[in-house]
């Protein structure tokens, strides 16, 4: 099966970096400036259609996309 | 009073700081009117100089054109000073209603709204056409009025990677459960001077029933071959659902801006845009000068024709000296020099020959992209344009950067 962390990673890399900057599951991503709270959105949006689950708009708070292992928890919370 | 020494000392602070890390914004006080020659204090306190303006949006150098001039005189006289008033209550005039009539025919589109600026326009237009069930596609470096306009609205917010078309797709597609889409962009980004793909986001946008917003403050007057704007340079008037522009840039340079489109999302403007309710419009001088303007602009395509010329003049002339410019063909013109302090530097070394453009850096443009935006006029001539070539040819001598790669340069002076 895929790993949550490298299918997260890869799409935060991909959707959001636009220069040769390095991301680990521990890079802060809002705080950091990788990814503005304005673009968090597709996010929110990727993960639910991905594992079929439904993030509430108030979980979705920029602490908790905060990096790749916070996304991750919070998904796992949501998959049945 | 409540102002402290405490809260006066943390604001001290604060500008300190600004100060510190370069951040810092000074005002130079220009004391004759805009045009290509100004006379300009700088540093304050200092006698004046004579300087050519490299750095206005006067693009077609019509800010201070004797027949606009006349135009706003006579408006005074007719129409008086001001309203007093907001649009809805006292405040509106023919002439305004004139003015809209004419925007909505030299833009193609079906009616036109005024607001005091561009910015208020971009502030209120979102939160007067969507909701919370709607999204808003924005690229990612539309200008800073955009943003705030959609930070005051409630509809879902997105951003797509800058021009990347298939990106854009890819969140049109994301998005397909909403409401309603709309598609964001500059028409002319004002930092790169590159334009909007707009025959493309178009056909996306009709691909996906999705709305298309263009704000064209750096294009209405003079993009395109009859100078309507960026819709008019990729063949899509009459497909863009809602422009915004400015008068404060190409049209006139004084003040005031618009929404421009589909007629019930003007009419929603009118019943809910806040800065459309709740601020004066423009003033009547300002409106009859608007209208001169388009009188003018309708009647010859003469001057953004002049402009076009200067501007292939301008980009060969700095290309063939050696610079790194921005590919583009607006008359925005990007002197490329990738360090902050280098860029003060050359801006300084320019202003000391008589030309004035300033340097931007971080965070107006990003790290290592510092550069100096040069802005080309129809205001304009030759002779202007010449004498400014060997003043940064000069100044670029002096720094050793003609001919140099944008590697050389950053090895050079670091990003
Ligand atoms: C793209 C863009 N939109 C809007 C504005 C704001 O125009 P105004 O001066 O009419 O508020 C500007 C001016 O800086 C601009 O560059």
């Amino acid at each position: 099966m895929e790993n949550m962390h490298d299918v997260v990673r890869e799409y935060v890399v991909n959707e959001y970096v636009e220069d040769d900057t390095e991301v680990t599951n521990d890079t802060p991503l809002i705080s950091g400036g990788i990814v503005d709270s304005f673009s968090m959105v597709s996010l929110k949006r990727f993960l639910e259609n991905k594992y079929n689950i439904s993030i509430p708009d108030d979980k979705a708070t920029p602490e908790a996309f905060d990096s790749v292992n916070k996304i991750c928890t919070l998904v796992k919370e949501y998959i049945g | 009073m409540a102002y402290s020494e405490k809260t006066r000392g943390m604001y001290s602070d604060i500008l300190t700081g600004l100060q510190d890390a370069g951040l810092f914004k000074m005002e130079r006080f220009i004391h004759s009117p805009q045009a290509a020659d100004i006379e300009v204090e700088f540093p304050t306190g200092s006698s004046l100089k004579k300087v050519i303006n490299i750095c206005a949006n006067n693009y077609l150098g019509l800010s201070s054109h004797p027949d606009v001039v006349k135009a706003a005189h006579e408006g005074l006289d007719s129409h008086g000073y001001g309203m007093s008033s907001v649009r809805f209550i006292c405040g509106t005039q023919d002439i305004h209603r004139h003015l809209e009539k004419m925007v909505s025919e030299f833009l193609g589109t079906e009616d036109t709204i005024l607001f005091p600026s561009c910015m208020d326009a971009n502030a209120g237009v979102f939160e007067a056409v969507l909701t919370k069930d709607d999204v808003m596609i924005s690229d990612r470096l539309v200008h800073a009025s955009i943003i705030d306009g959609i930070r005051l609205c409630s509809a879902m917010h997105d951003t797509f990677k800058h021009s990347d078309m298939a990106h854009l797709e890819s969140k049109l597609q994301l998005h397909h459960d909403r409401r309603l889409k709309i598609v964001i962009t500059d028409g002319v980004f004002s930092m790169d001077g590159d334009t909007a793909k707009l025959d493309e986001m178009a056909a996306l946008c009709e691909k996906y029933d999705a709305l298309l917003f263009v704000d064209d403050s750096h294009a209405s007057g003079f993009i395109g071959k009859t100078g309507r704007g960026t819709h008019e340079k990729y063949g899509v008037m009459g497909k863009i659902d809602i422009i915004t522009t400015t008068f404060g840039k190409g049209l006139g340079g004084a003040s005031g801006g618009c929404v421009s489109g589909r007629k019930e999302l003007v009419e929603m403007c009118r019943q809910k845009a806040r800065p459309y309710l709740f601020s004066n419009t423009i003033a009547p001088p300002v409106v009859a000068g608007v209208i001169k303007v388009l009188e003018i602009l309708s009647a010859t395509t003469e001057r953004r024709d002049k402009l076009e010329k200067n501007t292939e003049f301008w980009r060969k002339g700095l290309t063939e000296a050696g610079f790194v410019l921005k590919d583009g063909d607006t008359p925005i013109v990007p002197v490329m020099l990738f360090n902050a302090k280098l860029s003060q530097d050359v801006s300084r070394g320019l202003y000391e020959e008589g030309i004035y453009a300033i340097g931007f850096f971080f965070p107006v443009v990003p790290q290592g992209q510092a550069r100096i935006r040069t802005q080309i006029s129809a205001g304009h001539e030759i002779h202007h344009l010449e004498k400014a070539l060997d003043a940064f040819i000069k100044v670029g001598k002096k720094y050793n950067i003609l001919g140099k790669s944008k590697q050389e340069i950053i090895e050079m002076y670091g990003m």
